[in-house]
């Protein structure tokens, strides 16, 4: 059924009684020719892609648990495509555009809002340092403005102007940035999926890689032995534990990223804005909580939680940057894990086994590369070479040595 | 999370910082090229979700490096030794 | 009057009458009311409007877990918004104002919103609003954002101050009813240092005693790892603004309790019964109808009915029979009447309908009756004005499941029971699932009206959206909360997670463990954001370090600037002189004359013992075994990865005895990196060293007259001579007649130069001595701008060139990176791509024009070149307007820089509207051949 004003007013008017599942439950088939493990917002916009735009046969995904429940279903709802490097410059750009089109593209209101996005800026060096950001994005296309601190001010009047220990001087402005409701990505790709027949199948954990002579062959899974002609690994958060069926080591740590929720207010924040000078971000949703986040922990885990010294940074962070809102308050907080790479970046390749490929790696940014990690990871598994916007995002970077480190701080996970 | 270091006693987590993987072993000879276990002892990590031994360093202490054992599942630690005594 | 205050009884002080405002009206209730007792007393049942649906709302609850009653408190930059009435101590003067409404409480135009909820169902908005796309910003978003939300923020700064404090204890209780008070006794009694947080404001039955502290008021909300807990303490909450302890004090304290054992006496949340048009002011729980009758003396209503599922209700519809309240129908839902539900009705002359259900409420912004099924199908309209309603108890397990334990599901009392434990943690009373629902038999859903039967009030999750979102796919529990926002709201679903669950589980036929489990998420109850960053905002955000010589810079009018923690002085401008001014003052006096300035901030690590040379050598790039004493050397520490870490100095006072320096941004990384190296790779080197960066204070004096003021301070028979003291030499002289000193010739500036350091506390005494002894020299101090200035002319790099992208080669340093040795760093740097001359490389810049000024993060282009990504060569990365040359001129980053000295290259910074060529240079302006620091 097509999602449209008028299908919700015919279905109010009977009852609602003609609303169908928004994908089915199939039982998986003894073999696909695609596997996709992971039913978080990657796996599931690989599916989507591969089924859309590549002639790859029968397409099954796999979901230890229901649709959804990683970091797609934990993360602050940010987008943006302000980055430095060429390595990402264009890969984030191409998930913009997706963005930008996505709705339409799979008949789904994922509320994609671009409401801007402020990186504040508390002195010369690091104004030139995104100065030096907002160049390389224009001149890669994207839009990016740099704005002094009498402009910000009109703009956004109650951040600490006037009394902060890091004085405000300005911002960097991506307008296209913003926000998406995340839950709705994830369900609006399965539904899409699930309509270009896709088998999304929950409940259904991997257990095992099973190969022969190299190559990968199928999956061992608590609903059974899946056979897979190519398989693609999606489970950011879990990417050492499923590469490791496989015999992989990776260069990844799982770490813990904490976000916060505040009661629904009024609308209050209008806009995306982080912190230039300690570990804070926010926004508000269509619901009106401000929805928060700092730094990851900082240490490895795969208890999706937190404690209190990072909780401490973060609301002394927003205290500094927007004193009005010591008297929000906090209402949920919650960890996810995520994959931290060696040097900050992303892991969009083949690898050492035949017929296996690797998504992964998507650190604490993962959300706002859904689109296009999707649709380039759908590309590398139908034709074996990487998109050209995912050049960059080899497994042999670290042999090589080029890496893509945006923040400059090397072969420590906890930095980037 | 509180870690018993052992020349300071239990101390809260905001003393602390964290290195990661303690088992991986420096290689021993710099090498004029940089051989695949070069890659592998700067980029490659244990990451398995039970028990993990790992740096921390009590930078707000002693500066004393440790080696933890800690249960990545339940955040539990089962032991603290100074790293120096490790080595 | 249908709500009225009982003429005796309570624990309120009819003494102390208070007077306060809701929407602007007046009112009075006494000491010890909350807000919601007091409104119940004076007949106020709307108090406030739900989140989608506008509806009507009043009191469910007279705890934590009221989803309805929130209320804005206080006003101007106090304004508290989302404040559960039940939860707020009532005092003189308070101001309350319903929210979520327009234009009033009692008329609210969106009240239209529940004429339209057939459309509102759940996730409709995933399905629609989606054409034209650019419509969701400019017209829908907005429309939907107005009318969500809750309360108004006030958008003005947090004017109220907030502390924090660590706490300690062998035993933590968490509650201070019957089972927390017992707990706490027993354990002080036993000797253990105990610590009691009760969230309420009644006083609490317990022993002075020196090991047990009792914290009122105060809600641990979240537990950790290592036995942490967080706490809040309201230390002002219920004080009128005008008390003194308001006003100054802090309003609230973050608690940060470490406990070797916990108690767990968090008791139990009442559930609701889920039947139609169960939201109406005037139903509500039977337990709080009873807790307002004892605690408060209010009487809720007139005439009750009665709607339960077990036993434990009993003696609370007795507590409302005897405060006067007609019990005029007792509903149980069990086809045959419990023996206590038989006597109490005869006790208090009250019909019971047995194996009856209510199937939906009447009234229109208040109950007025409700229809009764009975056993054989018959529907019975009965009046009244209050519903008591018990669904059964759910034990507060809360904090059970913050560290991933799992409740278990107990048949046997229809409830969640705590699982897995965090560690030390014990469970008492009713939240243990003690002592609650006595023959129970659950009911999860009444009625036929399930578009009208709210299962979460707050955020109107009414039955028929949970069926609906199954019926959609949204069958795991949490994509149903997810879908439904069911559990969501302020209250975090502590009426409804439960009847949510369950009715999810009727619907998929299957069990309540089959279906899930409710976990919750920190905190237990909302806490302010103020409080848990407590004192840490403003200027008092981070420390803030001072220099030794701060008080001189003041006192010389310096401008300040931040670097890191440090407050360094940035340029000492002298009457009207603007910032330019002064620092092209400070360069030519150090050009010209002499000047001094602070560079305590770098970091100074002092390092001992037989194998120092050793150790240096494995953490430097460069060589270190022929350093002489007396001697100091340029230092490059990379990092393993291959890329430069930091670079500074380091010199020999000694055979087994080296000073280092670090810069400024990176001195306790150094640190940190030097002890890794240290106890980790390299434990058997005999080496200590310490960070000393606090303990001395260091100057650089700078300029071609620097000798001669220095000799004035040194003492005697010290030689500065060139050939006694030539540069990079150092030495540990007195000064000053006998202040021990260490010195330093070292030329950041190009200059003649020098840099002295003395312990810290004589910092500000030194300056003032070289302002005096060098004043006929007409000795300039100068600050961190001109030392950047001067740096830039000298073409070294630093902060915006040791970025962590850079290697050796990068920085011109490659000809330091030793073959001889093994050193942090070494292999890595020799990978492919961190040795392509392509690389962008250290160049000068200067406008073709010398004219035109450059800025730092303009990027580089060849001047014929599409201004494309594809043709980005590089960056500038520093770029000053040279006093010395009278142009502007940058360093930069450009690939392959060193073989296009002579280019011109394009300097675009789009970004700042700038686009100039440049002539592509060395990155030495001044003094190429180094002359003058060897003067």
């Amino acid at each position: 059924m097509r999602y449209s004003a008028l299908t919700v007013l015919t279905q109010a008017l009977r009852g609602h009684a003609g609303w169908r599942p928004a994908w089915r439950n199939p039982a998986p088939a003894p073999d696909y020719d695609v596997v996709i493990v992971g039913g978080g917002g990657h796996g599931l916009a690989t599916a989507y892609y591969l089924a859309k735009h590549h002639n790859v046969g029968r397409i099954g995904l796999l979901e230890k648990s229901w649709l959804g429940n990683g970091s797609v279903g934990r993360n602050t709802t940010i987008i943006r495509s302000n980055y430095l490097l060429p390595g990402n410059l264009p890969f984030y750009e191409l998930s913009m555009k997706l963005w930008e089109g996505l709705e339409q593209d799979i008949n789904y209101n994922a509320m994609v809002s671009q409401r801007g996005v402020f990186n504040i800026y508390h002195s010369d060096p690091q104004r030139d340092a995104y100065a030096r950001r907002g160049n390389a994005m224009r001149l890669h296309g994207i839009d990016a403005e740099l704005v002094d601190r009498d402009a910000l001010r009109q703009r956004i009047p109650y951040l600490d102007y006037d009394n902060a220990r890091f004085p405000i001087q300005g911002a960097l402005l991506q307008k296209r940035g913003g926000t998406v409701r995340h839950d709705a990505v994830a369900w609006g790709y399965a539904r899409a999926a699930d309509r270009l027949g896709v088998d999304i199948i929950q409940n259904c954990e991997v257990t095992g890689i099973r190969q022969e002579r190299g190559k990968v062959i199928g999956v061992e899974t608590t609903r059974g032995y899946i056979g897979a002609k190519k398989l693609g690994i999606a489970v950011a958060g879990a990417s050492s534990l499923v590469a490791a069926m496989a015999g992989l080591r990776l260069p990844i740590e799982s770490h813990v990223l904490q976000a916060f929720v505040s009661e629904a207010l009024k609308p209050l924040i209008d806009t995306v804005i982080t912190f230039g000078a300690g570990h804070f971000y926010i926004s508000q949703s269509d619901k009106g909580g401000l929805v928060f986040g700092g730094d990851i922990d900082g240490y490895n885990s795969y208890a999706a939680r937190g404690n209190l010294p990072t909780i401490e940074d973060v609301c002394e962070g927003g205290m500094a940057l927007m004193p009005m809102i010591g008297r929000a308050r906090l209402v949920r907080h919650w960890g996810g894990i995520m994959d931290m790479t060696m040097d900050g970046s992303p892991i969009i390749d083949r690898t050492p086994v035949e017929n296996l490929f690797l998504n992964a790696g998507w650190c604490y940014g993962g959300f706002k590369a859904t689109p296009a990690s999707g649709f380039c990871f759908a590309h590398l598994i139908a034709c074996e070479t990487p998109h050209k916007v995912a050049t960059f995002y080899r497994l042999d970077r670290f042999a090589s040595g080029r890496l893509i480190d945006e923040k400059g701080v090397g072969a420590q996970p906890n930095l980037h | 999370m509180r870690i018993a270091c052992p020349y300071c006693g239990p101390r809260g987590l905001e003393e602390f910082l964290y290195h990661g993987d303690a088992s991986v072993r420096r290689p021993e000879d710099g090498g004029a090229v940089p051989d695949q276990a070069w890659t592998d002892y700067v980029y490659l990590r244990e990451n398995a979700n039970g028990p993990h031994r790992e740096l921390w360093y009590h930078h707000a202490g002693c500066h004393a490096w440790l080696v933890v054992t800690r249960d990545l599942r339940s955040h539990d630690i089962l032991g603290v030794t100074a790293a120096r005594d490790e080595a | 009057m249908t709500a009225h205050r009982l003429p005796a009884g309570g624990l309120i002080d009819r003494g102390r009458p208070l007077g306060f405002t809701f929407d602007g009206k007046r009112y009075q209730g006494f000491a010890g009311d909350t807000l919601a007792s007091a409104l119940l007393a004076n007949d106020v049942r709307l108090v406030g409007r739900s989140f989608k649906y506008h509806r009507p709302r009043g009191l469910i609850a007279a705890g934590v877990e009221e989803p309805n009653a929130l209320v804005e408190l206080r006003s101007g930059g106090y304004r508290e918004p989302n404040t559960r009435a039940t939860v707020v101590e009532l005092f003189e003067g308070l101001e309350a104002r319903s929210q979520n409404r327009f234009p009033s409480l009692k008329f609210d135009l969106l009240g239209v919103n529940s004429l339209l909820a057939p459309l509102f169902a759940a996730g409709f908005y995933y399905k629609t609003f989606m054409w034209p796309a650019s419509f969701w910003e400019k017209l829908y978003e907005p429309a939907i954002r107005r009318a969500a939300g809750l309360g108004r923020h006030s958008r003005q700064a947090d004017p109220d101050t907030y502390e924090k404090s660590h706490e300690f204890c062998d035993v933590l209780v968490i509650g201070g009813g019957t089972s927390g008070i017992a707990a706490a006794r027993e354990a002080a009694a036993a000797g253990a240092r105990v610590i009691l947080c009760d969230e309420g404001f009644a006083p609490l039955d317990l022993p002075d005693a020196a090991n047990l502290s009792v914290f009122m008021r105060c809600t641990v909300f979240g537990v950790y790892d290592g036995g942490t807990y967080g706490a809040v303490q309201r230390l002002t909450d219920h004080l009128p603004a005008s008390h003194p302890s308001a006003r100054g004090g802090p309003r609230q304290r973050f608690m940060k309790i470490v406990a070797d054992r916990s108690i767990l006496a968090s008791g139990a949340f009442e559930r609701p019964m889920v039947f139609g048009y169960n939201d109406l002011p005037g139903i509500m729980l039977a337990g709080a109808v009873a807790t307002y009758v004892t605690r408060y003396a209010v009487a809720p209503g007139t005439n009750a009915v009665i709607f339960l599922n077990h036993d434990d209700v009993v003696p609370n519809v007795q507590i409302m029979a005897d405060a006067g309240i007609a019990i005029t129908a007792i509903v149980d839902v069990r086809a045959t009447s419990s023996e206590a539900v038989r006597v109490l009705s005869h006790r208090i002359q009250a019909p019971v309908f047995a194996g009856a259900v209510i199937d939906r409420a009447h009234g229109s912004t208040a109950v007025s009756g409700v229809d009764i099924i009975d056993a054989r199908g018959t529907k019975i309209s009965v009046p009244c004005d209050l519903v008591a309603m018990s669904g059964g108890w759910n034990p507060v397990l809360h904090l059970t499941s913050h560290l991933d334990g799992k409740p278990i599901w107990d048949e046997a009392i229809a409830a969640f029971v705590p699982g897995t434990l965090p560690h030390g943690m014990q469970v008492v009373g009713a939240a243990a699932g003690c002592g609650i629902n006595a023959n129970i038999q659950p009911l999860w859903l009444s009625g036929q009206h399930p578009a009208k039967s709210f299962v979460d009030f707050q955020n109107d999750v009414t039955a028929r959206d949970l069926i609906l979102a199954k019926q959609e796919g949204f069958a795991a529990v949490e994509h149903l909360k997810r879908y439904t926002t069911l559990g969501m709201a302020t209250d975090q679903g502590k009426t409804s997670n439960v009847n949510g669950l369950a009715i999810l589980a009727t619907e998929t036929g299957k069990t309540i463990p089959e279906t899930g489990t409710t976990r919750f998420r920190p905190p237990y109850t909302p806490v302010a954001l103020g409080v848990l960053a407590g004192p840490h905002r403003g200027k008092y955000f981070k420390p803030t370090r001072l220099t030794p010589t701060h008080d001189f810079a003041v006192a010389n009018h310096a401008t300040f600037v931040e670097a890191g923690l440090w407050l360094r002085a940035r340029y000492f401008a002298q009457g009207t002189e603007d910032r330019r001014a002064a620092v092209f003052r400070e360069v030519d006096a150090v050009r010209n004359g002499v000047g001094f300035c602070d560079v305590t901030t770098l970091g100074k690590i002092d390092i001992q013992g037989p194998d120092s040379v050793k150790f240096l050598e494995f953490v430097y790039a460069n060589g270190w075994n022929d350093l002489a004493i007396g001697r100091v050397r340029y230092g490059l520490m990379l990092r393993e990865d291959g890329f430069v870490m930091d670079d500074g100095t380091c010199a020999r006072l000694g055979q087994q005895h080296f000073v280092m320096t670090t810069t400024t941004a990176n001195a306790a990384k150094v640190m940190q990196h030097m002890e890794f190296c240290h106890q980790v790779l390299a434990p058997a080197l005999d080496v200590c060293f310490v960070s000393v960066t606090d303990q001395w204070a260091q100057l650089a004096i700078a300029g071609p007259h620097a000798r001669r003021v220095l000799q004035r301070l040194v003492d005697p028979p010290f030689d500065l001579s060139n050939d006694a003291f030539p540069h990079m030499a150092a030495a540990v002289p007195t000064i000053c007649g006998g202040i021990a000193a260490r010195l330093f010739r070292l030329s950041f500036s190009g200059e003649l130069g020098y840099e002295l350091a003395v312990p810290a506390r004589y910092g500000n005494a030194l300056a003032a001595q070289l302002m005096q002894t060098g004043a006929d020299f007409n000795i300039t101090p100068y600050g961190t701008e001109a030392l950047g200035v001067m740096r830039i002319e000298k073409g070294h790099p630093a902060g915006p060139e040791l970025n962590g992208q850079t290697t050796a080669h990068d920085l011109g340093l490659a000809r330091l990176l030793s073959r001889k040795k093994d050193y942090v760093g070494r292999a890595l740097a020799a990978r492919p791509a961190l040795t392509d001359p392509h690389r962008p490389t250290l160049v000068g810049l200067k406008p073709c024009d010398r004219r035109t000024i450059l800025r730092a993060g303009s990027h580089l282009l060849r001047p014929e070149a599409a201004l494309t990504a594809a043709n980005d060569e590089g960056f500038v990365t520093s770029a000053i307007v040279s006093p010395t040359l009278g142009y502007p001129i940058a360093l930069a980053l450009l690939a392959n820089g060193p073989a296009r000295i002579g280019e011109t290259i394009r300097v675009y910074d789009p970004i700042r509207n700038g686009d100039v060529l440049a002539d592509i240079v060395a990155p030495v302006f001044h003094d190429p051949a180094g002359s003058r620091r060897h003067a």
